[in-house]
């Protein structure tokens, strides 16, 4: 077995213990992203050359993987985080200006975060809150039946006014 | 586990509940709403007054109406609530009390706060419903087995196991008529006997709850609601195809869903109803749960299979079919949730009695999730053959203020555009392929006269482009040049040429690319094109004088 991660980061040992939990077997990589990713925030280039030295796969599989799936993320998350549900139903009852009024107000497209750290926006396919339409979800609430002022209304603050 | 021990439970269970339950929505959308919160306000209010020996306050699973959430229902009077908030529900619980004591004098209630919403539970949104797959739903307990026990669960099971033999079972799948819920439509039966006829002591279930069609959330309400059901079909599968090992392979954006299985696998492997000896016999089965990651094309089998087994999720060839050649090259029999829900009442009930629900070949029921611009927005359970007229018009109530419907949308990216002249179409498999459209997995999403037909072709484009895994070229570029084409239209740049152009490229896709998401990649174009080509034209008239393609 691998040695430890040499930062001696606690949270490789909570990953270690995910690993060892599917035996270290390579069919097990999603499960294990998964966990890299719910303790880390984000993937980055470090933590998956990590994961693929334990599982013995190449690191090109473990990119390969990682990279495929959207629900894997290589930027940190802002401090805070809303993400626009832009399912049919959402769309058609007006997501795209929603996504758009929260993309002026704090000054980032979907998918990216602020520089300053302070804030993301990112675009959920489908939330399955689909009654809620148009839905949003701020810092970890849904908030529904939208209108672009009433969702810009949520976002109040996250941001010096003004900046970008 | 003996029979009489599943009896126990239940009896048990029965004899534990209070003559009033107070029914909370604990479903996804409710959630949403802030349902959670009105639950603790009803412990706490039942306590206040004084009445936990009578009223008991649960977490259910979907009421249905999720646009009106949270919703409450009190049984057995079966009043339905409204958008009830915490402030609400001390005169709710008062309300319970004898006529003696006015609501509003009751301890708790304060006054200046707008009584609950009442709901119709008569309107006929829920009494044209037919509810199997949902039978349970927003009547049990997900989170406790004695609940689902108690209304009749894992009997089938017992059946099937001790009463039946394999091939019985699967005879009894067959002339059910059961078809395939995740939109294909296959014959559930044909399926089960190709993989019990395959040789080999290692087989696996699959079920396919990675509902990624954006719209679609039946599969997640049935997860949410009724976790023990999908759990209890699936232990029958693998009785009659001779299956040890399955797997659940869920979307990692479902947090509630892939809680409420890991909660019903942990409750029933204690009562060993899943794992070893199941029910005393030898039959071993296992159930764990892989969750998904974001990506459409994984609700393809073949794509499903390498996700499972922790590739990228690309399709690959078939035949052969994964009942041939699946997990790990052994047999394996996929399945979506809705099919698998379906399985134990057709134990219980008889082959026949499912047969004489629906049309001569589509049997059953099936479960849409109702929503765009429609007053009632939430999930129904319909028997096949009812028209599309009657599910938008008289259960989903219409479009809200004074709209007419223009189109109904079913089948996700995969399925078409109906347009509102055609809604006299009974809702089966043939008949919605004729229109051009699909079954799908049973997202129905209602476009009024402000949906532009062109755009929402754009829409669907540009999803099936972000969506295609890249292996083959007709769906990984010819996708890309449809949502280029339909981007000029949509802004007004296009030629008549581009648009034959269009034409061209759908057909060339459809006809060419690996899988699914490719082959029905051009069905939201070609389905608008088909009934709303005046849209077309119109954003070509209006245009600047076409620039040639690049």
């Amino acid at each position: 077995m691998p040695e430890n991660h040499p930062s001696g980061d606690k949270r490789f040992k909570l990953l270690d213990a995910a690993m060892k939990k599917h035996q270290f077997q390579a069919d097990a990589l999603l499960e294990v992203l998964h966990t890299a990713q719910e303790l880390f925030g984000f993937l980055n280039a470090d933590l998956l050359i990590y994961v693929a030295r334990h599982l013995k796969l190449p690191p090109s599989r473990v990119y390969g993987v990682a990279t495929f799936y959207h629900f894997f993320t290589f930027t940190p998350k802002g401090r805070h985080s809303c993400n626009v549900c832009l399912g049919t139903a959402c769309y058609v009852k007006g997501a795209a200006s929603v996504q758009t009024a929260l993309e002026r107000e704090l000054g980032i497209k979907a998918g990216q975060t602020r520089s300053d750290g302070l804030a993301s926006v990112s675009i959920a396919r489908c939330l399955g809150a689909c009654g809620l339409a148009p839905a949003v979800v701020f810092d970890g609430n849904v908030a529904g039946n939208l209108t672009p002022e009433a969702a810009v209304e949520h976002v109040k603050g996250w941001v010096p006014h003004g900046a970008n | 586990m003996e029979l009489t021990e599943l009896h126990q439970i239940a009896e048990h269970e029965r004899a534990q509940q209070k003559p009033v339950r107070i029914r909370c929505c604990a479903a996804a959308g409710c959630v949403s709403s802030g349902s959670l919160a009105v639950k603790q306000a009803f412990d706490r209010a039942i306590a206040e007054q004084g009445l936990s020996d009578r009223v008991q306050a649960c977490s259910v699973g979907c009421l249905r109406l999720c646009c009106a959430g949270p919703l409450v229902q009190m049984d057995p009077s079966l009043e339905l609530y409204e958008e009830v908030t915490p402030e609400q529900v001390p005169s709710l619980v008062a309300s319970l009390l004898p006529a003696a004591a006015p609501p509003l004098s009751a301890p708790g209630a304060s006054p200046g706060i707008p009584s609950a919403k009442r709901g119709d539970p008569q309107a006929p949104f829920f009494t044209r419903q037919m509810p199997i797959v949902l039978e349970n739903s927003g009547i049990i307990e997900p989170e406790r087995i004695e609940s689902y026990i108690a209304a009749g669960g894992y009997r089938a099971l017992h059946h099937a196991i001790r009463e039946m033999s394999p091939a019985q079972v699967v005879e009894c799948i067959t002339r059910s008529g059961l078809r395939g819920r995740g939109g294909g439509g296959y014959p559930t039966g044909v399926k089960w006997s190709l993989v019990a006829k395959m040789p080999g002591q290692r087989k696996f279930i699959v079920c396919n709850a990675d509902e990624g069609d954006p719209g679609a959330f039946m599969d997640r309400s049935v997860l949410e609601s009724d976790p023990h059901r999908v759990l209890e079909g699936m232990a029958i599968a693998a009785c009659a195809v001779g299956a040890t090992q399955g797997y659940i392979y869920v979307r990692g954006e479902y947090p509630l869903a892939i809680h409420r299985l890991e909660v019903a696998i942990k409750q029933a492997k204690k009562l060993g109803l899943l794992g070893a000896g199941i029910f005393d016999s030898p039959l071993n089965f296992r159930i764990d749960l892989r969750i998904g990651a974001g990506a459409f094309v994984c609700g393809e089998e073949t794509a499903l299979i390498e996700s499972i087994e922790g590739r990228r999720g690309m399709p690959q060839v078939r035949p052969p079919y994964p009942a041939e050649k699946g997990l790990w090259d052994c047999p394996t029999l996929i399945n979506n949730v809705e099919t698998f829900a379906n399985i134990a009442p057709i134990i219980n009930k008889g082959a026949e009695w499912f047969a004489g629900i629906g049309t001569a070949k589509s049997k059953g029921t099936k479960v849409f999730a109702l929503a765009g611009k429609i007053r009632h927005t939430g999930l129904v359970e319909v028997p096949m053959g009812m028209t599309l007229n009657a599910i938008v018009e008289e259960l989903g109530g219409g479009a809200p203020n004074g709209g007419t419907i223009k189109a109904v949308q079913t089948g996700g990216p995969s399925g078409g555009c109906i347009p509102a002249s055609l809604l006299d179409t009974p809702v089966d498999y043939e008949s919605l392929q004729a229109l051009g459209s699909i079954m799908g997995s049973g997202g129905m999403i209602v476009m009024d006269q402000t949906t532009n037909m062109v755009e929402v072709a754009k829409f669907f484009m540009e999803f099936c482009m972000d969506e295609s895994c890249g292996k083959c070229i007709p769906c990984r570029a010819g996708t890309v040049q449809m949502y280029r084409l339909l981007s000029r239209i949509v802004a007004g740049d296009a030629s008549p040429a581009e648009v034959k152009q269009l034409e061209m490229l759908c057909d060339m896709v459809k006809h060419t690319s690996l899988c699914g998401l490719g082959q029905s990649a051009p069905n939201p174009v070609l389905s608008t094109l088909r009934y709303f080509r005046p849209e077309y034209d119109r954003a070509l008239k209006n245009g600047r004088i076409a620039l040639p393609l690049r």
